[in-house]
């Protein structure tokens, strides 16, 4: 019985490729990358899962270009965060020939590769830089599919000022974290809010008992804080243990679920924004939420945003019935989709048009929909 | 051997062939493994330039410099102020160039004053806080007065132009494309030539003759009538400025600058670079920084060794890249205490010490 | 006078926890005159190995008292740890005893890369929780300042573990050889001393406190990673040197006196300058400081002037 089985699998697996060959089959490379060692690398790798999951799935359509079958193929390089090595990993991937880049995680790594990725012609998404002079240089192969930092920070100012009138900001010295912190300062104060407090501290510190200190003295009602969640968990926890009874504020950074795992009980009450609709209110959201837990694990933090440039950059593919950079970027910027985080459309600059964003806070444990504010 | 043998006698013909050897390079390079070896061997050249720089201090003079990346990025900043839409500049690289490698200069000086009586690791500390400090205030100074943009970095630099002919694209001359990477390769070729020359003759100067007196010791060179404090000094300033030198050319290459490019590593890395490959021995350093800067690229093709031997992918290339480029520092080391390509004076100690 | 009081508290918390790892750094220096870079992934090493095992045991057996657990834990990370730390001894630095002064130290960084991708490959690239539950919570009103137990846990340690050590080194036989060692080690060899093994015992013992000093740090932060080590490895080696590597009193001084000035480098700068410089400068104030010690006392606080090594 057994061996009949494999006989007519092995039928059935010969007369597919077959088929394939029949038909005419081309492979096309997808770039991606992100850090993959060092500190960030678990989100790295979450990019990295979130495109392969949409690659895979899309693949499994067996899309049609142009005439022919096109099998697309994931090459997935390591960036460190940084800027040097995002300009070699960007000449490389264009070496190999792909057409599209989903990338790069940081903004610092962005910019740079961008250049590189202009002078060749190649199409860049990214899901996950914020700063706002990514897309302010001109490029037109240039987008991204998350908010820049002016977009966020407006609404997460006016809300700290709603929260309360005292309002302390810390940020973590890096491009993301000053960048959206220095937005949300401006549209607190905009919004009629004291700015009692400017802290900095940096993306590898874990003792923050000393800026809290410096900031309790100065009794804010909300603490916003710019920056990733390895540093927010303590931040967190180390306002417990001096006894400050502020609101704490964060941005896309702070809004996962590690963010909880790490401050435990102390994680509670806590707020964050991230841009788009809640994932589970998408039409696909819960579907895909399902799929990369099964495969992947916990979501990290910007895999729904990877998964959705991938979609958007093989979406202009097929309308441009072309995998052709030249023919296909046209395409990209008029892209109008529904992804798994929220409509994506571009404007001229490649940034995302003002999309809706969400508020979070954590109850039991949980991040649960406080309420999104369109802009 | 037969071919070396040959040429042994003949200095024009191998320095010719060398220079044809250097010229065609990025052509070969180029079509065999890619424009991305291409960037990378352009960033090599730039690490030559670091670690001959650093050379100097730690391999020459003997003084151990943990911060030898501010330098680099006092140069790249120069550059990035001077020739970018931040401050609305586009200076000619003639002016700042120079103008960069003598900020960077002044401030090896500015560093050297206060170590002057610092000896071993408590200069490595010291200058290790220098560099560090630099970086913050890079990352720092965009308030009250933006002036360094912050975190956010420099976008949009100025490439290299030179008489109207821009570095930053692809060109066409005499029928030949050359893209933007090639083209730096040349003009950072000439420099590494430049910096090459001055260490050679350093070397076998006075001041060279004197530094390496300082670093045996110290108390018989003063006794011997060196102005030890001015030579030191030298060190620090010669160093700095091979440093800010190559900063300048590393902004306009890449075209963006933020702090984040010049961090701890970055001077961890060039310092392995000058130890691996040989202090004080400037074909020792020239091969370092090669080794050094090639490794990590090298290592992003174990996946596609790893199919070829094994059929399938056990682990992610990305995985495993720097940690084999860790064993190989360490192996390294082992097998060649002394550098791959020690110098003389080195083997000769490296002799007595073990009697 | 509270928020003082409070940044005083916090600065010694986090001193304590450089000091330890000092130590480390120190104990070795003053035997063998090197900088052991790979100390801070030794401490990395005991925090995930620790944290490894109080996950195991926290799912086996979640009814066992919280400190147990972490006990436990911690007794797997010592262990293991030394056992780091003598092959570490053994790989990378032994045979270049006699090779130039920065060969070690190039080891010491591509070991230091090495046990950083290990642990990563092990360990996923994730930040690792630690369940704080684990131990009490409470927290206590000094002088106006909020200190919490494990805090309160983390000072006393830090204290007995220097009274240990010190005692270990004046009074024992290991301690007296350990001294002899570090004086002149050939002499001491002439003497009997097992020189190669009073070396691995210093490596072992600086790398159990690392080990401690791993569990604290993520006992009290919450969280562990396996980058971690570097940046602790280098104020720890900063607090060496500020005390005059290769003094143990010293190493516990500059810890501690580290800890409180980026404490309060963090807390008053941006008062005291009307807010034109703020807490982003605390890195450079703690600099500056050090640079200032060792202009006007070249070698560290408590350092001798005969340690003049190129």
């Amino acid at each position: 019985m057994k061996s009949t089985l494999l006989a007519l699998s092995v039928a059935l697996a010969l007369s597919l490729s077959m088929t394939a060959h029949a038909e005419d089959a081309v492979t096309v490379k997808i770039g991606q990358s992100s850090p993959l060692t060092g500190p960030q690398a678990h989100i790295g790798k979450d990019n990295d899962n979130g495109v392969r999951l949409a690659i895979d799935e899309i693949n499994a359509t067996k899309p049609t270009i142009d005439g022919k079958v096109v099998t697309f193929e994931v090459m997935s390089e390591d960036d460190q965060a940084d800027p040097k090595t995002a300009t070699i990993v960007a000449q490389r991937m264009i070496d190999e020939g792909i057409v599209g880049v989903v990338g790069h995680l940081n903004s610092g790594a962005t910019i740079p590769a961008s250049k590189v990725y202009s002078d060749n012609n190649i199409p860049q998404i990214s899901p996950s830089a914020t700063a706002i002079k990514y897309t302010a240089q001109g490029y037109k192969t240039a987008f991204r599919v998350m908010t820049n930092d002016e977009q966020q920070g407006k609404v997460l100012g006016a809300y700290a000022a709603k929260l309360g009138k005292k309002v302390a900001i810390i940020d973590d010295q890096t491009a993301y974290g000053q960048g959206l912190a220095a937005e949300v300062e401006k549209a607190a104060k905009a919004a009629g809010a004291e700015v009692v407090a400017v802290e900095h501290t940096n993306d590898k510190a874990t003792d923050f008992s000393a800026i809290l200190t410096s900031i309790k003295g100065k009794t804010p009602d909300v603490i916003f804080f710019g920056g990733m969640d390895p540093q927010a968990a303590p931040i967190a926890k180390q306002m417990r243990q001096l006894g400050m009874k502020a609101q704490l504020l964060g941005g896309d950074g702070m809004q996962t679920p590690k963010f909880i795992e790490l401050a435990g009980a102390d994680a509670d009450g806590a707020i964050a924004s991230i841009p788009g609709l809640p994932i589970e209110k998408m039409p696909k959201g819960a579907d895909f939420k399902k799929k990369f837990e099964e495969k992947y694990g916990q979501i990290q933090l910007y895999a729904p945003y990877a998964y959705d440039a991938a979609y958007v950059m093989v979406d202009a593919m097929k309308r441009a019935n072309s995998t052709d950079p030249t023919k296909y970027l046209p395409e990209l910027g008029k892209t109008s989709l529904e992804g798994v985080t929220g409509k994506i459309s571009f404007d001229a600059k490649g940034d995302l048009t003002s999309g809706p964003i969400t508020l979070y806070t954590v109850k039991g444990g949980k991040w649960e929909t406080l309420e999104t504010v369109q802009p | 051997m037969n071919v070396l043998d040959y040429l042994k006698g003949k200095a024009w013909l191998t320095a010719v062939l060398l220079l044809l050897g250097l010229v065609l390079l990025p052509f070969m390079v180029e079509a065999s493994l890619g424009k991305s070896w291409l960037r990378i061997l352009d960033f090599a050249l730039l690490y030559i330039m670091l670690a001959l720089g650093l050379n100097i201090v730690v391999g020459y003079a003997g003084l151990l410099d943990l911060g030898y990346v501010a330098f680099y990025a006092v140069g790249a900043y120069c550059w990035a102020l001077l020739a970018s839409p931040h401050f609305g500049l586009n200076l000619p690289f003639w002016v700042i160039l120079p103008t960069g490698a003598a900020i960077a200069g002044l401030f090896g000086v500015l560093l050297g004053t206060p170590t002057l009586r610092l000896r071993g690791d408590y200069l490595a500390i010291v200058t290790l806080g220098f560099g560090e400090i630099i970086r913050i205030f890079l990352n720092n100074l965009n308030a009250p007065v933006n002036i360094t943009n912050g975190p956010q970095g420099i976008t949009q630099i100025e490439p290299v132009t030179i008489a109207g002919l821009s570095l930053g694209k692809t060109q066409e001359i005499f029928g030949i494309t050359f893209s933007s990477p090639h083209l730096y390769y040349y003009l950072f070729l000439l420099f590494v030539a430049l910096v090459v020359f001055v260490c050679m003759r350093l070397e076998n100067s006075r001041i060279g003759r004197a530094w390496v007196a300082i670093r045996e010791d110290e108390m018989a060179a003063a006794a011997a009538g060196i102005n030890t404090r001015n030579i030191k000094l030298l060190a620090f300033a010669m160093g700095a400025t091979f440093g800010g030198l190559s900063g300048g050319l590393f902004a306009s290459f890449q075209g963006f600058v933020s702090p984040e490019s010049f961090n701890l590593m970055e001077s961890i890395m060039i310092l392995s670079m000058i130890v691996l490959g040989g202090m004080g021995n400037i074909y020792g350093v020239i091969l370092g920084a090669l080794l050094v800067t090639m490794i990590p690229e090298a290592l992003r093709y174990t996946g596609d060794l790893q199919r070829a031997v094994f059929g399938e992918v056990f682990i992610d290339p990305a995985d495993l890249r720097m940690l084999l480029f860790g064993i190989a520092l360490v192996l390294m080391m082992l097998l060649r205490p002394a550098g791959l390509l020690p110098s003389k004076l080195r083997r000769q100690e490296l002799a007595e010490d073990a009697t | 006078m509270d928020i003082f009081a409070q940044q005083l508290v916090n600065g010694l918390v986090l001193g304590s926890v450089y000091a330890l790892v000092a130590l480390g750094y120190t104990l070795v220096y003053g035997i063998l005159e090197l900088i052991n870079f790979a100390h801070g992934e030794t401490t990395m090493m005991g925090s995930m190995i620790a944290l490894a095992v109080i996950g195991a045991l926290f799912g086996v057996a979640p009814d066992l008292p919280g400190i147990m657990i972490v006990l436990a834990g911690l007794l797997v990370a010592i262990p293991a740890c030394m056992l780091l730390g003598y092959s570490i001894e053994r790989v990378a630095y032994r045979p270049l005893r006699h090779a130039p002064r920065l060969a070690p130290l190039i080891t010491a960084i591509g070991l230091s890369i090495v046990l950083q991708n290990v642990a990563m490959l092990i360990w996923g690239k994730q930040y690792i929780a630690f369940p704080t539950t684990l131990l009490p919570q409470g927290r206590h009103n000094v002088f106006g300042a909020s200190i919490t137990d494990v805090q309160i846990a983390i000072l006393v340690l830090t204290v007995v573990i220097m009274f240990g050590l010190v005692t270990l080194v004046n009074r024992t036989r290991l301690g007296r050889a350990m001294r002899a060692t570090a004086q002149a080690p050939a002499v001491a060899q002439l003497m009997g001393v097992n020189v190669n093994a009073v070396i691995s015992s210093t490596f072992i013992i600086g790398s159990a406190l690392a080990a401690i000093a791993g569990v604290m740090v993520s006992a009290n932060y919450g969280q562990a990673h396996y980058y971690m080590g570097f940046l602790l490895g280098l104020k720890a080696f900063s607090a060496a040197v500020l005390g005059g590597i290769g003094n143990l009193a010293g190493a516990m001084l500059g810890g501690l006196l580290l800890g409180v000035l980026e404490a309060l480098g963090a807390g008053y700068i941006g008062d005291l300058t009307g807010g034109f410089l703020g807490s982003h400068y605390q890195d450079i104030f703690a600099f500056l400081v050090l640079i200032l010690v060792l202009t006007l006392k070249p070698s560290g606080l408590l350092g001798s002037r005969s340690v003049e090594r190129a």
